[in-house]
């Protein structure tokens, strides 16, 4: 069981941390994507959603007349601008029948800041990664958290006495430390981490167990059925073909807040807009519930008249609804999400602790620890460029946000690519440089690249540190703030790699020495 | 050759055990989730409940590939549960 949860977490482990790690990041994924486009200005005052869905709907209208449908993310405080997809007629090929864009709230224009991808990249690279299609990428992110999940049970299984060990922590003992960091990493964060990687594969279920649906599912109207349960989209009919203006989206969505409460209204949903047959579906929000199943209300776009509401699904939807929103953590508020950021962090610590363990575990019984074998060389080198030096290169994308050219042909691209150079050039490094030196270069740069962020965008924006703090702009603040606080942890993670692996290299040549003697007896006793 | 036969001798079980682990652990998952279709709930409420407990079943039989003594055994466990499940599958697709 020990050598299952060891092989579970090692194989897919780099994949696993880089998961774990732009997961982390993506619940603060609409601050950054305002982080990340500063001519965008912040927003002063809540915005009242009925009133930027009408504007952004009357946009649509003017840029896409023929559209056969279209979707207003509303927004819900945590974002400036807002987005919205729409499909053209003869669509569904390709990328021609289909249209998005981000939306200004307070002009109903498109936004008019720099193109990044901003969040959103680390969000998607989270389950799909890059310069895949995102079919093999969403498969791979799923074996990878299938592991992760068989690694969690087995190594309960393992760690039997993994509670007591919880309490005693040894401090700069080597491997005996990597192991109780390892051990309370993991127990603390067990539940969370139990639920995330659960959760996470039911994210996406229906591409990962397609048989029962293809069993079961066979007919249109039963396809329909199923998808009523998933998700609040309603496929667009025939059109009539005859035009008529669509109705008041204002009225229709203060009339969704009155039955919500509180709870705004969360998107806006048109078929066949500008057609007789037009159906609008307004959309709960995430905030304040712990379920993403479908909970709407139809109306008829061109009398404006309720027609349907739909606010529940049944026990197996509600269940997936609920483990999707766990995963997601939308419904959250700003206290509980940095909950979830810091439980994800420990998962980001536990995975990488696992890996660096499997070095000092090894190290130890290496019978010359000046030449280790190929394998062990690989799994150190790994190591490396995917713990410190993606840390770089996440930090390049930010770097790459405030230095490329803002009129750059193909710009959200080319952050991404810089991205993915960096990266690349940290495992050349890794691979050139001894183990013990890599590792200290490289968490000093990322220290130094985290650093450094608040002097580069005080140099690159009108909007520096100082002016964030004072206008109490803490999407801005809390951005580079976080920046600083990382900085911190590298730098910390610098100086203990540099002391403890003079300590691991002494400790590895004596136990190689033992080793040493250990097998030569050994084989004179045969 | 006598090498060779060893290292069959030694690998071969955990070969056959990774194997069981990675593919008969996803088929007894996929099996699970159709033979679910037979319970006395709406088609999809059943789809759902397949999908959603999918991933115990697949991680369960994992753990037991790896926990039993033998491979063989581990084989022996995930034909027992998958000929118990086959039928049900059977009748609904």
């Amino acid at each position: 069981m020990s050598g299952l949860h060891t092989w579970a977490g090692l194989l897919l482990g780099w994949v696993l941390y880089a998961m774990f790690l732009t997961g982390t990041v993506s619940f603060f994924k609409e601050e950054l994507s305002q982080w990340m486009r500063p001519e965008q200005p912040r927003l002063t005052q809540p915005l009242d959603p009925a009133v930027v869905a009408q504007r952004v709907a009357d946009e649509i209208g003017r840029i896409a007349p023929g559209a056969t449908q279209w979707s207003i993310k509303l927004p819900d405080g945590r974002s400036n601008t807002v987005y919205a997809f729409w499909r053209l007629p003869g669509g569904g090929q390709g990328a021609r029948g289909f249209g998005q864009d981000l939306f200004d709230p307070e002009t109903g224009h498109r936004v008019a800041a720099r193109l990044t991808l901003g969040g959103d990249f680390f969000y998607r690279f989270h389950f799909q990664f890059y310069y895949m299609s995102p079919f093999w990428g969403r498969l791979l992110a799923g074996l990878a958290a299938m592991s992760m999940l068989v690694a969690i049970v087995a190594g309960v299984i393992t760690h039997k006495k993994i509670f007591t060990d919880f309490f005693t922590f040894r401090w700069g003992k080597g491997q005996r430390s990597w192991l109780d960091a390892h051990n309370a990493l993991s127990v603390f964060g067990l539940p969370f981490h139990v639920m995330i990687t659960y959760t996470g594969l039911v994210t996406l279920m229906a591409l990962y167990v397609p048989w029962g649906e293809r069993a079961a599912i066979k007919t249109p109207a039963e396809r329909q059925q199923l998808s009523a349960e998933l998700n609040a989209f309603v496929q667009a009919g025939k059109p009539s073909g005859a035009t008529v203006p669509l109705a008041s989206i204002e009225a229709m969505v203060r009339q969704a807040q009155q039955r919500w409460g509180t709870t705004d209204a969360g998107r806006v949903n048109a078929t066949n807009p500008g057609d007789a047959t037009a159906r609008i579906a307004v959309t709960r929000g995430d905030a304040r519930r712990v379920s993403m199943s479908p909970d709407y209300i139809e109306f008829d776009g061109v009398t404006g008249k309720l027609l349907a509401v739909h606010d529940h699904v049944g026990a197996a939807a509600e269940t997936r609804g609920v483990m999707y929103a766990l995963h997601l953590g939308r419904f959250s508020d700003l206290e509980t999400r940095w909950l979830y950021f810091l439980a994800s962090l420990m998962g980001t610590a536990m995975v990488g602790t696992g890996l660096v363990m499997w070095i000092v575990k090894r190290r130890a019984k290496l019978p010359d620890p000046e030449r280790p074998y190929f394998g062990f060389r690989v799994v150190e080198r790994l190591n490396i460029a995917s713990i410190a030096g993606l840390s770089i290169a996440m930090t390049a994308f930010l770097w790459a946000n405030r230095l490329l050219p803002v009129a750059m042909a193909e710009r959200p691209f080319w952050e991404i690519h810089v991205f993915f150079i960096v990266w690349g050039l940290t495992l050349l490094h890794a691979l050139l440089r001894p183990a013990k030196a890599a590792w200290r270069e490289q968490l000093w740069t990322a220290a130094a690249l985290l650093a450094l962020v608040p002097v580069l965008n005080a140099l690159t924006t009108p909007r520096p540190l100082w002016h964030s703090l004072a206008d109490g702009d803490w999407v801005f603040a809390g951005t580079e703030l976080m920046c600083c606080a990382l900085a911190a942890l590298h730098a910390v993670l610098a100086i203990r790699a540099a002391r403890h692996h003079r300590l691991g290299v002494q400790s590895g040549r004596k136990a190689g020495r033992r080793a040493a003697i250990a097998v030569a007896s050994g084989e004179a006793a045969e | 050759m006598t090498t060779l036969l060893r290292r069959a001798r030694t690998t071969g079980p955990l070969v056959s055990r990774i194997v069981a682990a990675l593919l008969g652990g996803y088929a007894l998952a996929a099996l699970f989730s159709v033979a679910v279709l037979a319970l006395p709930i709406s088609k999809p409420q059943a789809v759902l409940t397949g999908q959603l407990a999918s991933f115990a079943i697949y991680a369960g039989a994992v753990i037991w590939v790896f926990a039993v003594r033998s491979a063989l055994k581990a084989w022996i466990g995930l034909l027992i549960v998958a000929a118990a499940l086959a039928p049900l599958a059977w009748s609904v697709s």
